[in-house]
């Protein structure tokens, strides 16, 4: 199984007039060739600030003040803005939870489609053979091509995203929520869609969501962030028979389940003031195993088994 | 019944007809959960039965009394028995007031409080929901506190009045899923206590299970299956309902039902399809339902279903 | 907003100063004018010198007095008029944008029509239909700046109507008044701000415009715009400084309220990103 992408140790702060924002801290992982890796966390965690900087696109006042991103050998934080352009969205393309940030409201499919394409080299015939051929394998007909944005549904809006970001086989495509915004039946179809491309053309997929569960169900391996680090990180099906990380189990057992009919349980607390994080573990005031250790030594990601890593002071 | 809405209506200006015929009725004490997707309507119900809307045609019946045609002053009145909760804490109060502003503000208007004694109720309040000490937040902005506590300030304000009736509209939906029970809990707490009815507005039919006494499923401004929580759940009726519990993750491992995949999206409110409006997506359709619209069937057990597999 | 921030920017600093040394000429004219703005001082048609720095008129009056003095009336004509348009005008924008319906439709008609008129062609029938006098000058310009407060605010208050804590309000039963004044005034207040600073400067060309055409005072009062008319007949005649000055304060004033409102402008348009 070739490596992909390789991210060392990254650091990404926000230099805002209110304070900085550590927004990413120190987050090293790996991705293969055709595995799907999905980045779990709530608000504050980190995950879409890691998601724009796999592109290195990371919006003012934010900043990578360290790591590496190693995109198929190559660092692309070394890159020059000229040849980043030409990575973005050929060997690493990025879909939006909100389809308007890559679909101009005022043209049509075919035009903006093709353009993109021609951006990246290939030429007007081609273009359109390749736009008509990735269309079609998003499960849409070519009558999309004519339309405008507004034609389409929220489904079939994220159905051209998908297409537009794997029409030019990038290593890497980056997901960020691409089902929040719509609802559990087309979820469930664009997760499908997600799943049968990674099989199809051996993408790489990082899907960037809020939802342990949708991880669990359709991800390779799982990594779990909270406050900008890394909680706990191992193959989906390890995760899910050896949850070790208390953040882990909390997010596990706020979910829903039918059956045990009493209401999920929930963590105290707030999320973490990132100008101002708390000393130790930064997960420390709202775990309820917290010692006086977790309070003053941070926790280093350890292997705990095989591909199974866990910041935590008590993970065994 | 102490609360009886029967709303047969339809939606607003803008001939989109977004609720169409809708009834339902909720009873003291009752936790009622209207489960739909976005598109389904289910926004405008909860705000027609707060008379926020008016129906274009039906009644709304509040306490034994019709509330349709009040006018804005007499509902004015009413208003304090009557509360919501929206899905954006962060758009529920006005970024220009404080905290204690905000809190003090229905009390000063109703009860004709002084701002003193006001802000004192306010204090009470932010205690009683858990955001303490009341001194950190009463001189707060919005903005400064995290979605949680701002949605316990929302509740706590909703709650000032003594209301009888509440209609929470996806209060958890934006917040961070891991304190997700925790305001459920504080809703469910309120209404034990104060023995509250509630109009339940959801997209997660897990979730709604494990709160709700009844369900109603909305598909395009139509109720398609209505029932005990516990029914509608664990034997589904409608494809629809089966189909949202297939898609739903954890949800279908868990439940022995039939899984139904629906093809395609949820359609155009504007222009519903004819007939039975799943008929294009539904794996069951049958000639009858491309030109029929089913009727509501009663299968009983207080359970009811608008399908023609049931007829 | 603190003060010292607003008087910190250059632009409010500048136009501020300007506007300020007009307002200590009209309140303090007594003190400052050298001499009687409508009697003759000395011989007529003189250049600035040092007696007189302005120059004298054609009547042998000090031209610094009558600038001096005319402040007076082109202030209150400009302070008069934006204060009853900017507050008839809000309170209309505000109602009409917040109800809607009826109203909202029969006072937008009402408002565009008088929009849609040159501002100086209206002010002037209305003026001459008023009757010339400085009051009814104020009246005039007034109603010509209404439809901008209207505009400004109700299109302000439509976009705010939607917002969340509005409906909240609603259904937490607040009266209507309150809503409005509580809840939209507040948010609307920092473009109310912008439109009447930018309005002052406007109003100043406009009141300018009326008393050149004499539709604002009688003679012998002072007055920059009369002055202006007047002193056109001498100017070939070499007497440039009749139109000079009155024409760079009507300018320069015009100019600071411009300054001021640009500064506006610009805090505030900083705050609300």
């Amino acid at each position: 199984m070739s490596t992909v992408l390789i991210v060392k140790d990254l650091w990404v702060k926000y230099f805002t007039s209110s304070g900085v924002i550590n927004a990413v801290s120190g987050v090293s992982f790996s991705l293969s060739r055709g595995e799907m890796l999905a980045v779990v966390g709530e608000s504050g965690s980190g995950k879409s600030t890691l998601g724009y900087a796999l592109l290195n696109m990371v919006p003012k006042p934010g900043r990578i003040v360290k790591g590496e991103i190693l995109l198929d050998g190559v660092n692309i934080l070394k890159l020059s803005e000229e040849e980043l352009r030409k990575i973005r969205g050929s060997k690493i393309s990025i879909v939006f939870q909100d389809p308007f940030t890559t679909l101009d409201p005022l043209r049509k499919i075919r035009d903006q489609f093709m353009e993109f394409l021609m951006e990246h080299g290939i030429d007007k015939n081609n273009a359109l053979k390749i736009a008509r051929e990735y269309i079609e394998a998003v499960g849409l007909t070519e009558r999309v091509l004519d339309s405008y944005p507004h034609q389409l549904s929220g489904g079939q809006k994220q159905r051209v995203s998908i297409a537009m970001a794997i029409s030019l086989n990038p290593s890497v495509v980056v997901a960020d929520e691409p089902t929040t915004a719509l609802d559990v039946v087309v979820q469930k179809q664009i997760m499908d869609l997600i799943s049968d491309i990674k099989r199809r053309y051996s993408s790489s997929f990082i899907l960037i969501t809020h939802d342990l569960a949708l991880a669990l169900e359709r991800a390779d391996s799982v990594m779990v962030m909270y406050g900008g680090y890394v909680m706990e990180m191992a193959n989906k099906n390890e995760l899910a028979k050896n949850m070790a990380h208390p953040y882990t189990k909390a997010l596990f057992e706020s979910l829903p389940r039918i059956k045990q009919r009493t209401l999920p349980k929930y963590l105290t607390g707030y999320p973490p003031d990132l100008r101002n994080p708390p000393p130790g573990c930064i997960f420390h005031p709202r775990c309820p195993f917290a010692s006086e250790k977790c309070r003053i030594m941070k926790p280093e990601l350890v292997e705990i088994s095989k591909g199974h890593f866990v910041a935590c002071h008590f993970a065994r | 019944m102490v609360m009886d809405f029967e709303i047969g209506l339809f939606g607003r200006k803008r001939r989109i007809r977004a609720v169409d015929n809708v009834s339902l009725g909720i009873g003291r004490g009752e936790i009622y959960g209207l489960v739909g997707e976005s598109g389904s309507g289910k926004s405008t119900i909860g705000r027609i039965t707060l008379r926020l809307y008016k129906p274009t045609s039906g009644k709304v019946f509040f306490d034994g009394r019709d509330i349709t045609n009040l006018s804005e002053n007499r509902l004015r009145e009413l208003r304090r028995k009557m509360q919501l909760i929206p899905q954006d804490p962060y758009s529920a109060i006005n970024p220009a007031q404080t905290i204690g502003e905000a809190l003090a503000e229905p009390l000063i208007v109703h009860e004709k409080m002084s701002r003193l004694e006001a802000l004192e109720k306010a204090y009470k309040a932010l205690e009683e929901v858990g955001l303490v000490p009341p001194d950190e937040f009463i001189k707060r902005r919005p903005y400064e506190l995290s979605g949680g506590q701002l949605q316990r300030v929302v509740i706590a304000r909703a709650m000032l009045l003594g209301p009888s009736y509440v209609v929470a509209d996806e209060p958890t939906s934006n917040l961070d899923a891991s304190i997700r029970a925790s305001i459920i809990k504080l809703l469910l707490d309120f209404k034990n206590r104060y023995n509250l009815s509630m109009l339940f507005i959801t997209h997660d039919i897990a979730l709604i299970s494990l709160i709700a006494n009844r369900i109603g499923v909305l598909y395009l401004g139509q109720l398609v299956e209505e029932g005990p929580a516990e029914k509608v759940v664990s034997s589904p009726l409608h494809p629809y309902t089966k189909a949202l519990l297939t898609a739903t993750p954890l949800a279908s491992e868990e439940l022995e039902i039939e899984k139904i995949y629906l093809k395609g999206e949820i359609g155009d409110p504007s222009n519903p399809p004819k007939g039975c409006r799943l008929h294009p997506r539904c794996p069951f359709a049958l000639e009858k339902c491309r030109s029929l619209e089913p009727p509501t069937i009663n299968v009983g057990g207080n359970r009811f279903v608008k399908c023609w597999l049931y007829s | 907003m603190s003060f010292a921030l607003i008087l910190k920017n250059p632009y409010i600093a500048s136009g501020l100063a300007i506007v300020l040394i007009f307002v200590a000429f009209a309140l303090f004219a007594d003190v400052i004018a050298p001499y009687s703005p409508i009697d003759a001082a000395g011989p007529p048609l003189q250049p600035p010198n040092k007696l007189f720095v302005m120059g004298t008129d054609n009547l042998g009056r000090d031209m610094f007095s009558r600038i001096v003095y005319g402040s007076r009336i082109v202030l209150m004509i400009v302070a008069m008029s934006i204060s009853l348009s900017g507050f008839i005008g809000s309170i209309l924008g505000l109602v009409s944008g917040y109800i809607g319906g009826v109203l909202d439709k029969v006072l937008s008609f009402v408002m565009d029509s008088i929009y849609a008129f040159p501002s100086l062609i209206l002010a002037i029938a209305l003026s001459v239909a008023l009757g010339p006098s400085p009051v009814n000058a104020a009246i005039a310009i007034a109603v010509v700046y209404v439809p901008t407060y209207f505009r400004m605010l109700r299109g302000h208050v439509i976009s705010i109507k939607n917002e969340g804590y509005i409906e909240m309000a609603k259904a937490l039963g607040l009266p209507t008044t309150r809503i409005i004044l509580r809840h939209i005034l507040p948010h609307v207040l920092k473009t109310l701000m912008i439109v009447f600073s930018m309005n002052s400067a406007d109003a100043i060309l406009t009141e300018a415009g009326l008393s050149f055409i004499g539709l604002t005072v009688q003679p012998p009062t002072p007055d920059w715009g009369f002055d202006l008319y007047k002193g056109r007949g001498f100017v070939l005649a070499g007497a440039w400084w009749l139109m000079a000055f009155p024409g760079l304060c009507i300018t320069l004033l015009a100019f600071g309220f411009a300054l001021i409102s640009e500064g506006v402008s610009r805090i505030v348009g900083v705050r609300l990103r």
